[in-house]
């Protein structure tokens, strides 16, 4: 059964919009979008609304129409009239408390998101608020974030008055749970532009300085005092270097052991440590120059690439949970009136207001109103559900339609689908990857280097024991696995890169890894094989004239319900007819005279009165959207959900090499569909809760399966969260989806095998900048175990192989990209 | 001889300023947003728009 539920009965016709006289488009000299017609204006400027000719007049008052010189449709809608008690609650001191960045007396800061800045007009107008209340002082956008830092006088201009003012103007912050629960951000990424700051400063410093020991190895020309003065210069230089710049190394690494770990900190915080103590031993008994050249260079390099390997997609979200969905507020109703609350407080027992589109925060009954409820967000069902009084409507549905009022009987954390994030899959943090290729050579790494450190020694000793010393640090230093570690970023960076060219966003090179491994994918349904939007639409009944499906067509675009979209589209485009008497009857259908033809579209029972108990049709012939025109029924349109393409091909594709398992919080009604498409022995399951799932995740994890999730809702966060890869799937990576290890544009699903493929290619790369960087690791042992491995051979050998691994990394992945058939 | 301990303080001192100016930056935030910079600099002040 349809339900058509879009909207109250009475609904405002939009006239068409063209101007009879001319046939030109009326166009609205704020926002662009057309005009009903041309009554509201501003001597020869017209506008589409009300809301558009006052933020005109406010930017005309303010001096602000070069505004509209910068573009040639600059503005947006302002929602002006929906303020008034939408802010209520950032009225609540508490609230401000957790929203404010900063707070002193007077002033006041805040970051705002702002997810309808688009273009460079709305980064000129928001840096210009200044101008529209004196309250405001500065405020500056981070546009690629969508944020608004706003510092304002608070005595001036409240926090309540401030956002509403944003919002008039047609940008209206997202104000969401999570941002009153999540930590301030950390700053580890200033701190590692510092550290290479530091880094190589110091190194290209201390090469200068190093410049009268490289040259000076024959004759001793060198004056004494210079080179005394150089080698502790280079030692106050290294001193930040080390302590400052180097610091995570070793702190990993000192971490990692009382862990009892061996990760790859481990054998970088030995090199490191054994050059500076070495050096430090050398000048302090003026038997050397020290290894500070190589110390800075090492770290130097280290840095780099941590950096190239830390790339972050700025505007993408991957940490993202229910409180990233849900409002800050809701209108609670009690005796004293409406009031805007935070949700958090909400009770057992509260009375709420949800108004259209707004959504549900809390497991609650239905208490006055009709509800039509859209899911789709949380279990991917496209057409909303019709509720009525007495119902129950869980957390996290959308109301289309008339405005709700709902008894509260969960509160927001315990709620069916909030209760999803206390599973305990969600309290422990993501383990440290100790598992990674790189960390499980370690180990092997470190204790070979020891041994022949050791060896070396015991063999120069028993002769000489200075130069037994010498020998042993020199395996240490020599051994440091600088171009180890950095294969594995150069390689998984570029990776990475080469994937978001392909609309595929890891939240972090380790996925490339954990990718490799994968053998068995999961499939949600609804929304990653189907595409909840692209149905297939066939008509069952005689065929209908051409200026039949345009009276249809004329109907129903002034209904926004989701099937009278689809149907509107799928429709062959004409021109609009006029439309009287327009009705929409909430959960049935529409009817109006088009063209003085009566027409009523809608569900069977709404289509043939007689018949609304069904009595007459199987279930068939009551699925659909139902057309009578001139009192006369002609049939129906069926709407069958159709796969994403290259679906079928993907999952040829995979089949060969993975396991494949569908987990459906759909009814089995696509089963048919999808059964000819997954091969024999499949696991396809339907009516799967989230928690389902999850279970489901975790018990093949038990079964030593390596599981790749893809899916797109709310529903599969568990399961995405549980599994080694989850991947959320989407067709606007802006837009909102939940917690996961990479993105991916609904777009490249076809492209899914080549991503594994290409992984796996990835981690062979890396497996040969290994060898390559033994090779290395082999001559210089060869100028330690021989106590010739001067400060110079030092400094030449570790950055030439560091470059060497790096530009194999780079270039090996590159190709093998182009291989792979990723273009650029 | 001396001149060259005179020229490596200048130097460092030299280098030292600029390190300084570095750190002062990424404390600043110039790093944090590396694309609206760029934007906001192609934006016309409102003084030259009067005029036009």
């Amino acid at each position: 059964m349809e339900n058509f539920e879009q909207k109250n009965t009475e609904v405002a016709i939009p006239e068409i919009s063209i101007d009879p006289k001319n046939d030109r488009k009326l166009i609205c000299d704020h926002c662009g979008l057309e005009c009903r017609d041309d009554s509201i204006r501003i001597g020869d400027k017209l506008f589409c609304c009300h809301g558009c000719k006052k933020v005109y007049e406010l930017l005309h008052a303010n001096e602000m129409c070069a505004y509209y010189n910068v573009t040639d449709q600059p503005g947006l809608t302002p929602k002006i009239d929906e303020t008034d008690l939408r802010y209520g609650y950032l009225d609540d001191p508490e609230i401000q408390k957790q929203l404010l960045e900063f707070s002193d007396g007077d002033i006041s800061k805040i970051t705002l998101n702002i997810p309808s800045m688009h273009c460079a007009s709305c980064i000129w107008l928001l840096e210009q608020l200044n101008r529209f209340n004196n309250g405001i002082t500065h405020s500056r956008v981070n546009f690629l974030r969508k944020e608004l830092t706003v510092t304002f006088r608070h005595n001036e201009l409240s926090l309540r008055q401030l956002v509403e003012l944003v919002a008039s103007l047609g940008y209206e912050p997202a104000i969401k749970l999570e941002d009153v629960q999540k930590d301030k951000r950390s700053d580890d990424r200033k701190r590692l532009y510092l550290q290479i700051g530091i880094a190589g400063f110091a190194f290209g410093n201390i090469m200068l300085l190093s410049f009268p020991e490289y040259l000076a190895r024959s004759g001793d020309t060198v004056n004494p005092t210079l080179r005394l003065l150089f080698t502790w210069i280079n030692l106050a230089l290294s001193l930040p270097v080390v302590f400052y710049s180097g610091w995570d190394y070793l702190s990993g690494a000192w971490k990692g052991l009382a862990n009892k770990i061996i990760n790859l900190d481990v054998p970088i915080a030995l090199g490191i440590g054994a050059l500076f103590a070495r050096s430090v031993y050398e000048i302090s008994f003026s038997v050397g120059a020290g290894y500070f050249d190589s110390l800075s260079g090492l770290i130097f390099l280290l840095l780099l690439g941590k950096l190239f390997q830390a790339k972050t997609y700025e505007t993408l979200s991957f940490e993202r949970d229910y409180t990233s969905y849900f409002p800050i507020a809701i209108i609670r109703k009690d005796d004293n009136g409406e009031k805007s609350v935070p949700v958090v407080t909400l009770k057992q027992g509260d009375r709420i207001i949800v108004r259209n589109q707004e959504l549900i925060p809390a497991d609650s009954i239905l208490i006055e109103g009709t509800g039509g409820i859209d899911y789709s967000f949380v279990t991917g069902e496209s057409q909303p559900v019709s509720k009525e009084s007495g119902d129950v409507i869980y957390a996290g549905g959308r109301q289309i339609g008339e405005a709700i009022e709902l008894e509260v009987i969960e509160e927001v954390s315990r709620s069916y689908l909030t209760r999803l994030w206390n599973h305990d899959s969600f309290g422990d943090a993501d383990q440290p990857s100790a598992a990674n290729l790189a960390n499980s050579i370690s180990k092997y790494f470190i204790a070979v280097v020891l041994l022949i450190a050791i060896a070396a020694f015991g063999w120069h000793a028993v002769s000489d024991f200075s130069l037994a010393f010498r020998v042993f640090t020199s395996v240490l230093i020599v051994a440091c696995p600088c171009a180890l570690a950095l294969a594995t970023p150069f390689t998984l960076g570029t990776a990475m890169r080469i994937m978001g060219q392909h609309n595929f966003y890891l939240k972090n090179v380790g996925i490339v890894e954990k990718l490799s491994q994968i053998n068995h994918i999961v499939f949600d349904k609804t929304g990653t094989l189907t595409n909840a939007g692209d149905v297939e639409i066939t008509w069952q009944g005689d065929r209908l004239a051409d200026h039949e499906n345009a009276l249809i067509r004329s109907l129903i675009r002034h209904s926004t319900h989701p099937l009278s979209l689809q149907l509107f589209n799928h429709l062959p485009e004409t021109l609009s007819l006029p439309v009287e008497g327009y009705n929409e009857i909430t959960g049935r259908g529409v009817e109006g005279i088009t063209a003085g033809t009566q027409i009523r579209i809608g569900s069977a029972d709404f289509i043939i009165p007689g018949d609304s108990n069904g009595a007459k049709h199987d279930k068939q012939e009551t699925d659909g959207v139902f057309i009578e025109i001139d009192g006369l029924f002609r049939g129906n349109f069926v709407l069958n959900t159709t796969l994403r393409p290259g679906v079928v091909k993907l999952l040829q594709r995979l089949k060969h090499k993975f396991n494949l398992s569908l987990l459906s919080g759909d009814t089995d009604r696509d089963e048919a569909l999808l059964k000819p498409v997954f091969p024999d022995g499949s696991e396809m399951r339907f009516r799967q809760k989230p928690v389902d799932k999850l279970n489901y995740v975790n018990r093949q994890k038990d079964n030593n399966d390596r599981v790749l999730m893809i899916g797109d809702g709310l529903n599969d966060a568990g399961a995405l969260k549980t599994s080694d890869v989850g991947i959320a799937l989407t067709s606007d990576i802006t837009s909102f989806s939940p917690a996961c290890d990479a993105l991916l544009d609904a777009g490249s699903l076809p492209l899914l095998d080549r991503f594994i493929s290409f992984s796996k290619a990835g981690m062979r790369i890396i497996v040969a900048g290994f060898i390559l960087s033994f090779l290395y690791n082999i001559i210089g042992l060869g100028f330690a175990v021989t106590g010739k491995l001067s400060p110079l051979i030092s400094a030449v050998l570790m950055p030439l192989s560091s470059i060497t691994v790096v530009t194999f990394a780079s270039f090996a992945t590159r190709i093998q990209a182009h291989l792979s058939g990723f273009k650029k | 001889m001396t001149i060259i301990i005179l020229l490596i303080g200048a130097s460092l001192l030299i280098a030292t300023g600029f390190l300084i100016a570095f750190i002062w930056a990424v404390r600043n935030g110039q790093y944090e947003d590396k694309y609206t910079p760029s934007v906001r600099i192609l934006l016309d002040d409102l003084e030259d728009k009067k005029d036009s």
